[in-house]
């Protein structure tokens, strides 16, 4: 974005340098180009206004703002008490707990992908899969009722979108509502359950220098996450609405 | 006898000293040892090393960075400039809105004509707004990115932990902010943006009328988080008060608070991060 200062220039000076010129200098040119660049969008691209609030007309689709359109997706796979409270603030913790939780003292204060591949990996698959891809889906391919649509496709507020999907437990057979409701418990449970064996067993050598309970967090954190995927796999190919009934929630 | 005279200089001594130059160099000299100079400028501008730090230690604005940095820090490669950006985008947002709170007024009755009124009829109206909402937008994506670099170069690591959970809240107060704020024009896509997203509020567990367990609470449509946020089970003239204030008093005043502590705390921890 803004001009850098030119490497050999840098490379050149000495381990520390006068903040005023070498770092203001950069930081001004930063700051005239973010300027120049906002003013030239704004002159060019009008902010949009639509018609008048209207709480009797609701449009279809209607849609967050585009920054919480991951969030907003995730609601065809989840109920909202997840997708719209409980993971929003997983987020927002789990991102606080990172500086505890990854006590990799590698890659600390330079780019490095080999010395910390997991950490990496974690955080650019959340980032940009979890919440960029999403908002990207989010803001041009839902239309109306929240279906899929093509850059290319008509938005038909009438597409007929067959709603064919079933409770896991259905899916396995199982008819009565207390059983399916064990059931689901039985695979919400295992899965977490399983997953934090497997983790602790594969990790087992790392447990002593990390703390178990710094990995018993870490590994229900990668849990959600993996999970969120798994969800969102079972609807999309398998037509699974819900995996676990409650009377008192639904996952 | 009489006080002597100041000499009047002679036209021919002047115009020499015009064309030497001579003069300007006296003039400056006057201006710049006089007390109301000496008393704003406290160092000269000859690019010594001693002038280098005062440049940064004696200003209340510059004295925010140390005198001197590792030269790495300079490296666009390695900072993207994100969090500076985020800064600036930040300030552009607080400028342009306190300039549209001259126009605006948070009622129902008025919030949208106010808004075609600083659209067609208020001088560079448009522009002001437009510059708001797209700094807006724009924060949001810089402040992720910073975060992003900032995760990349690990630089949450020891001693900085602290920092970046005070940039977790940032990031938070940056969506608020933005969220806040886009109720505000009153239009259709304001009620309804706000309306998807407040609707979460009611699924909260133990706190929302539909949440998991609210039954055992005894929330209600009219009396829980939703309803809180809201004033009111729907999206009203009341939400509209509520997100002004949250977006023009409560939010920045917190997040500026942050802020502070932000950026002071790259110093505390040793400035920006970087090799060892």
């Amino acid at each position: 974005m803004a001009a850098e200062a030119p490497k050999d220039k840098v490379e050149g000076l000495a381990e520390k340098v006068h903040v005023w010129p070498y770092l203001v200098r950069v930081e001004f040119l930063c700051a005239l180009f973010t300027i120049i660049g906002l003013t030239v969008w704004s002159i060019v691209i009008d902010a949009p206004l639509e018609e008048a609030a209207n709480p009797t007309k609701t449009p279809n689709p209607s849609k967050a703002p585009w920054y919480f359109l991951g969030l907003q997706d995730i609601l065809v796979y989840f109920d909202p008490w997840f997708a719209g409270v409980v993971a929003p603030v997983l987020i927002i913790v789990g991102l606080m707990l990172i500086p505890y939780l990854d006590i990799n003292p590698k890659g600390n204060g330079y780019y490095t992908y080999t010395e910390r591949k997991v950490a990496i990996w974690v955080y650019s698959f959340g980032f940009l899969v979890l919440w960029i891809a999403l908002i990207i889906m989010g803001v041009f391919l839902r239309g109306p009722g929240w279906n899929l649509f093509m850059p290319w496709q008509y938005w038909d507020p009438h597409k007929v979108v067959a709603l064919t999907s079933v409770d896991l437990p259905y899916a396995f057979g199982v008819r009565t509502y207390n059983m399916a409701m064990l059931f689901g418990g039985v695979v919400i449970g295992g899965y977490f359950a399983l997953g934090t064996a497997a983790y602790l067993f594969l990790e087992r050598k790392a447990i002593k220098a990390v703390g178990l309970l710094r990995m018993l967090i870490k590994v229900q954190l990668y849990l959600i996450m993996i999970g969120i995927v798994i969800k969102i796999v079972l609807r999309l190919g398998f037509n699974i609405k819900y995996v676990w009934v409650t009377p008192w929630f639904n996952i | 006898m009489a006080a002597k005279k100041p000499e009047i200089p002679s036209i021919a001594d002047l115009v020499a000293k015009v064309k030497s130059g001579e003069i300007f160099d006296e003039i400056k000299k006057v201006i710049v040892e006089s007390q109301v100079w000496t008393s704003s400028f406290r160092h000269g501008y000859a690019d010594t090393p001693r002038n280098r730090v005062l440049q940064i230690a004696s200003n209340v604005w510059l004295h925010l960075h140390p005198v001197k940095i590792h030269r790495h820090a300079l490296r666009i490669k390695f900072t993207w400039c994100m969090g500076g950006i985020t800064f600036l985008l930040f300030l552009s947002t607080v400028v342009t809105g306190v300039i549209l709170m001259f126009y605006y007024r948070p009622v129902g009755e008025y919030a949208y004509f106010d808004m075609k009124y600083l659209q067609y009829d208020v001088p560079f109206g448009m522009l002001m707004r437009n510059m708001h909402r797209w700094a807006a937008h724009a924060m949001v994506i810089t402040v992720w990115l910073h975060m992003f670099r900032v995760f990349l170069t690990g630089s949450y690591k020891p001693p900085r932990e602290f920092n970046w959970v005070i940039g977790v809240f940032l990031v938070t107060f940056t969506l608020l902010l933005s969220f806040t704020g886009y109720l505000l024009p009153w239009d259709q896509l304001a009620m309804w943006a706000v309306t998807v997203g407040t609707n979460m509020a009611r699924a909260t567990p133990f706190l929302g009328n539909e949440g998991p367990f609210a039954e055992y609470v005894g929330v209600t449509p009219r009396y829980d988080a939703r309803s809180v946020l809201l004033g009111g089970s729907l999206v009203g003239p009341p939400a509209l008060l509520r997100f002004y204030v949250l977006h023009c008093i409560f939010i920045p005043l917190v997040a500026g608070a942050l802020m502070i502590v932000h950026f002071w705390r790259i110093r505390k921890d040793g400035g920006i991060s970087g090799p060892l």
